[in-house]
């Protein structure tokens, strides 16, 4: 059985020290950073994906595309943790010289693909997908998007050809936070109806009703990328952008507001202090 | 000699190279050849067709290419390039400065081989466009013995590069290639002028140039060439001329070539900076804009 309490203390973990490098460097995407931790909590600290600090490129790793490459942020000090560079590295962000910035890049051990354009991890993913097959191996290839992102078409080139060519070893998790640019991605690209778009594209289709409820996140991931069934599988996760910052988690410019370097003290406490 | 298509001998010797090697992928955008139905058949799980959608064409092979494949990418010249062009720029060039990759973007369709299909298949933009971005190797073949030539270097050397085909069958221009590596060859000596051109104008220069005492390069790797050897070759030449099918003085051959021979007199010839919908044969094209063989004549008589 996993233990939820330590992946619960995970979750917080990441979320307080994606703030506080937020503090350091006010640079970063803060808001969009905050929503996927459960997933990457579950991922990584719950053992449902495959990878090697001491050697990132390993052939037996999972293959993770973190296509909202600037909303991932919380990767920086998970990757710390897990030993893929030296946490002393975590000072140092956005700083001069430094290999972590503002958008992460494979210059980053831990990131496979180049990030800043959006719309591009699914369709590489699914290269490396029908790479994985063609070797015979069972290695999975795992795509995070976020929802703005799937308003880039190259997405939907990608989605159509998975499903065409039975892609059973790719899985994407879409961080449904519901929060574009410049506005609720309902005001903007309206994608209400993403399960039945999946669903109609021939998708295998989970879906998390409480993307920071980490238990559950990680049930339905386990689920997810253990379906045997002959189809691409989505994951969507209803998260909120911004979760820990309440000021952020309802306001629609969330993405890129920052949040006061003096507040950030008592955030970390109160979240440390919640269940 | 025979008369081939380049694509066709390209398939033809990679057909050939994918038994030997199981290595060897190759990603169609719906695009084909005769010889590509064998491909298909004898290599179904070594090719795939991703349909009408260049971007992903571009990131499937990209994907495929990180885990170890060399993979081929083919297309319509202008949509492989254009279409997807950020798709090429972040995954291709950006990445591949930090991971290795053998891709190869094939394109057919160079300049105005599709001459009767108007301006969204005429060609006219890639060899700048392709040219500017760091990390990507620009071939531009003059004939089917050369785009044989570099089957092999396709497979040994691992990097990104763009293969710019022309879609018409033509003969070869010499039946040797020798000294590959150069990245350009003369095609014919001449003592104060010389011609360098690039992939069919190659050709149409070989042949204007023949009752005039003009030297004339055929330029097939366009940011991976031996400058020295060329400067050696152009010792005593006082006047180029370049000649591409891509429009003039906005980064392709012309842009390259002025900005390495600065001193010696350069006359750029290419097409004007505006779309040509009137159909007809590549000739007439030509004419429409100025690079007609009487044209390039009459130049050729008032400065050779």
């Amino acid at each position: 059985m996993i233990d939820t309490a330590y992946l619960k203390q995970q979750a917080k973990f990441l979320r307080t020290e994606t703030l506080k490098i937020h503090k350091a460097a006010p640079e970063v995407r803060v808001a969009s950073s905050l929503s996927p931790i459960e997933l990457f909590t579950a991922l990584f600290y719950g053992g449902l994906l495959r990878y090697n600090p001491k050697d990132p490129r390993d052939e037996n790793r999972d293959r993770l595309v973190i296509s909202k490459g600037h909303g991932s942020i919380c990767m920086y000090p998970l990757l710390a943790d897990l030993g893929f560079f030296d946490k002393a590295e975590l000072k140092r962000v956005c700083k001069s010289g430094s290999f972590l910035g503002g958008i992460p890049d494979p210059i980053i051990a831990g990131y496979e693909t180049v990030n800043g354009s959006l719309g591009h991890g699914l369709g590489v993913a699914c290269g490396m997908a029908l790479a994985l097959k063609t070797k015979n191996s069972n290695r999975k290839a795992v795509v995070l998007t976020g929802d703005g992102e799937l308003n880039e078409g190259a997405n939907w080139e990608a989605i159509m050809c998975a499903a065409q060519h039975k892609l059973d070893n790719l899985t994407l998790l879409v961080d449904y936070n519901k929060v574009s640019m410049l506005d609720f991605s309902k005001n903007i690209i309206d994608l209400n109806s993403l399960r039945a778009k999946f669903e109609a594209f021939n998708w295998q289709v989970y879906e998390i009703e409480d993307g920071h409820d980490v238990e559950a996140v990680y049930n339905t991931l386990k689920t997810a990328l253990s379906d045997q069934q002959q189809q691409p599988k989505v994951v969507i996760a209803h998260t909120i952008k911004g979760k820990g910052v309440p000021f952020l988690e309802t306001h629609p410019l969330s993405h890129i507001l920052s949040v006061k370097e003096g507040d950030i003290d008592g955030l970390v406490e109160e979240i440390n202090n919640a269940d | 000699m025979q008369t081939k298509a380049m694509r066709d001998v390209f398939l033809a010797a990679l057909h050939q190279k994918m038994h030997e090697d199981e290595n060897l992928f190759f990603v169609s955008a719906d695009f084909g050849a005769p010889i590509l139905d064998k491909i298909r058949a004898d290599f179904s799980n070594r090719f795939i067709n991703v349909g009408i959608a260049e971007q992903n064409l571009i990131n499937v092979s990209v994907g495929l290419a990180l885990e170890g494949f060399t993979v081929y990418a083919y297309a319509i010249a202008p949509f492989i390039t254009m279409r997807c062009y950020e798709q090429i720029r972040v995954n291709i060039a950006i990445l591949s400065q930090l991971r290795p990759m053998n891709i190869n973007l094939i394109g057919v369709g160079a300049g105005v081989s599709y001459s009767l299909s108007g301006p969204t298949h005429h060609c006219l933009e890639d060899l700048s466009i392709m040219r500017t971005l760091p990390n990507l190797e620009v071939f531009s073949p003059s004939d089917y013995l050369l785009t044989e030539a570099y089957v092999e270097r396709t497979i040994v050397q691992k990097s990104p590069k763009y293969l710019r085909f022309d879609a018409v069958p033509m003969q070869p221009i010499l039946d040797l290639v020798e000294n590959f590596d150069d990245g350009f060859r003369v095609l014919k000596a001449g003592s104060k002028t010389a011609i360098i051109a690039t992939g069919y104008m190659s050709q149409k220069a070989q042949k204007v140039a023949v009752d005039f005492d003009v030297m004339v390069i055929d330029l097939y790797l366009l940011n991976a060439y031996d400058l020295k050897k060329l400067q050696t070759c152009l010792k005593n030449i006082e006047t180029v001329i370049t000649l591409e099918e891509g429009f003039k003085g906005v980064g392709g051959l012309d842009s390259e070539i002025n900005s390495k021979l600065k001193n010696k007199q350069v006359i750029n010839l290419g097409f004007e900076q505006k779309y040509t919908f009137e159909v007809g044969s590549r000739e007439f094209v030509h004419e429409r804009n100025g690079l007609g063989e009487q044209d390039l004549v009459k130049l050729l008589k008032a400065v050779a």
